[in-house]
C-alpha cells in the first residue's frame, strides 16, 4: 500500500501548463496528472512499482494483470494501487 | 454471567451497544486465531480480555528473542518455548473465564476445514501467502467470516472478507505474487507496534461481528501508513469471476497451496537454499582466513545492518547488492572471493550476478553472518 506516493513526473503544479495534453487522474486519491496516452503499465513503471507485486483497481473495478499495458488511462480515472504484504510475523 | 464477571465487564455492559445481549454474544461466541505472533497478540489479549468464551489458537512455533519487540504475548521468560503454550498462559491470566483451545499444528489443506469448522470467526494473523490463501479458501469453503490483517515495515491492511456477503481475499489478490518477491517481516523488519495497530483492530472488527454492531469492513479494505499517520479505505466488489467465491467457481475443494504460491515444500525450503550456487561454510572460511588465505570478503547488505554487525576484522568491506553491477571494478576476477548476508539468500543473488560477469572463484557464504554467529562466533550479535 503507499504505492504512488512519489513525487515528480507531472505534479498538480504544472496542471495548467500541461492542459490539453495530458490527464488527470485520481492515483491513491491525490491528483496527478500524465501525458496522453499513457497506460495502466506505463504508470506503474513511472512510479518504479512492478506489476506483479500491485493489484491495481481502476474506477472500482479490479483490473486483469495482463490488461495493464492495453489499458489507457483516461480523464477523471480513479486508480488505486495496493501492494501485496506477506506479514503478519512469524505465526 | 456470575457476579464476578458482570464486574469485570461493567465498562461493556453499561454501553447500550454492547449490554447483557452484546456480551452473551460475546461469551457464546468462538474465534480461531491463526497465528500467535504480532498480529496475534493484542488480538488475542483484546479478545479474552472482552470475554470472547472461546480462542483456538493455531500456531506450532517456539518464542524466540527476536519475537519480543511486538510479540507483547510473550515475555523475556518464555523464550524457548512454544508460543501456544505462553499464549494460553498470559490468555488464562488475563481473563479465566476464556476457555482456550490450543491447535499446535500447521495449518493444512488436510487440517484446515476441520481446525476451522466448529469456530465462528477466523483470524488470519499469519505470516505467509500459503497459509493467507488456504485460510480464504477454508473460510469461503466453509461460508465463516475471515478477519484479515498484515503488515509490513510501516505499513498495514486490514479487512473482513465474508464470501456471504462481499468479497474474499481472492477477489483482491486473485494470484499470489512471484515467489520470494515480497519480503517477510523475518526479512525486511517491522515497526514493532505496528502489528499491535493492525492486530487491535482485527480484534475490534471481530468483537463487532460478534456483537452485531457498527459497520464490519466488509468489502472494504482500510490501509495503513504509520510514517504518514495517514489511512485510506478502499472499497472492494465482490468478483464474479473470482475463483472461489465467483459464480462459477474453480476452486471448489483445498489444493496444493505451496504448489499454488510457487514456494518449496516446507521440508524442503531449508535445503533448496540456493543450491545452485557455490558455498562454503562458516567454520571453513573461518578456518582459511586464519590459515592466511587470501580471500576477498564481501558484505553485500544494506549500510544499516552492517553497523549492527560485520566481518571487517576479516578485511571484510560493504557492497551492498543494488550497487553490485556499478562496483563490479572493484572486484578481481582473479581473487578469490566470498559474499555473505544475513541469511545467504541475497548474496546468492550476488554471486549470480557475478557469475554472469564471468567471475568464476566466487562462493557463497552458507546462512550467512548468521551461520557464522553460531558455528565460528558466538560474541557476536545475531539479528
Amino acid at each position: 500500500m503507499g504505492a504512488g506516493a512519489k513525487e515528480g513526473w507531472v505534479s498538480v503544479g504544472q496542471r495548467d501548463e500541461e492542459r490539453g495534453t495530458g490527464v488527470l487522474l485520481q492515483v491513491n486519491g491525490r491528483e496527478r496528472w500524465v501525458p496522453t496516452g499513457t497506460t495502466v503499465g506505463d504508470l506503474l513503471a513511472e512510479l518504479d512499482l512492478v506489476a506483479a507485486l500491485v493489484v491495481v483497481e481502476r474506477n472500482r473495478e479490479i483490473l486483469q494483470r495482463d490488461l495493464y499495458g492495453r489499458t489507457t488511462l483516461a480523464e477523471g480515472d480513479a486508480l488505486e494501487l495496493v501492494h501485496f504484504v506477506g506479514g503478519g510475523t512469524d505465526s | 454471567m456470575g457476579h464476578e464477571e458482570i464486574e469485570r465487564y461493567s465498562r461493556h455492559l453499561i454501553m447500550p451497544e454492547v449490554g447483557m445481549t452484546g456480551q452473551r454474544r460475546l461469551k457464546n461466541a468462538s474465534v480461531l486465531m491463526i497465528g500467535a505472533g504480532g498480529l496475534g497478540s493484542p488480538l488475542g489479549l483484546y479478545l479474552a480480555a472482552a470475554g470472547v468464551g472461546k480462542i483456538g489458537i493455531v500456531d506450532f512455533d517456539v518464542v524466540d528473542t527476536t519475537n519480543l519487540q511486538r510479540q507483547v504475548l510473550h515475555g523475556t521468560k518464555d523464550v524457548g518455548r512454544p508460543k501456544i503454550e505462553s499464549a494460553a498462559e498470559r490468555l488464562n491470566d488475563v481473563n479465566p473465564h476464556v476457555e482456550i483451545v490450543p491447535h499446535e499444528v500447521r495449518l493444512t489443506s488436510e487440517n484446515a476445514l476441520d481446525v476451522i469448522r466448529p469456530y465462528d470467526v477466523v483470524v488470519d494473523g499469519t505470516d505467509n501467502f500459503p497459509t493467507r490463501y488456504l485460510t480464504n479458501d477454508a473460510c469461503v469453503l466453509l461460508g465463516k467470516p475471515n478477519v484479515y490483517g498484515s503488515i509490513f515495515r510501516f505499513e498495514g491492511q486490514v479487512s473482513v472478507f465474508d464470501a456471504r456477503h462481499g468479497p474474499c481475499y481472492r477477489c483482491l489478490f486473485r494470484e499470489p505474487p512471484p515467489p520470494g518477491m515480497v519480503p517477510s517481516c523475518a526479512e525486511g523488519g517491522v515497526l514493532g507496534v505496528l502489528p499491535g495497530i493492525i492486530g487491535a483492530l482485527q480484534a475490534l472488527e471481530t468483537i463487532k461481528l460478534i456483537i452485531g454492531r457498527g459497520e464490519p469492513l466488509i468489502g472494504r479494505l482500510l490501509l495503513f501508513d504509520a510514517l504518514a499517520i495517514e489511512w485510506r479505505t478502499l472499497k472492494l466488489r465482490k468478483n464474479p469471476e473470482c475463483p472461489v467465491c465467483g459464480t462459477n467457481p474453480t476452486v471448489t475443494e483445498l489444493i496444493d497451496y505451496l504448489e499454488f504460491c510457487g514456494v518449496p515444500s516446507y521440508e524442503e525450503g531449508a535445503a533448496e537454499d540456493h543450491a545452485d550456487v557455490p558455498t562454503i561454510s562458516a567454520k571453513e572460511l573461518h578456518e582459511r582466513l586464519e590459515r592466511g588465505d587470501t580471500i576477498r570478503v564481501v558484505d553485500v547488505r544494506e549500510p544499516h545492518e552492517w553497523e549492527i554487525v560485520n566481518l571487517a576484522v576479516y578485511g571484510a568491506d560493504l557492497i551492498p547488492l543494488d550497487t553490485l553491477l556499478e562496483r563490479l571494478p572493484e572486484l578481481d576476477s582473479a581473487e578469490e572471493i566470498v559474499f555473505y548476508c544475513q541469511t545467504g539468500a541475497r548474496s546468492a543473488k550476488a554471486l549470480k550476478q557475478l557469475r554472469d560477469a564471468g567471475f568464476r572463484k566466487v562462493w557463497n557464504l552458507r546462512g550467512g553472518i548468521r551461520a557464522w554467529q553460531k558455528e565460528v562466533d558466538p560474541s557476536l550479535p545475531r539479528y
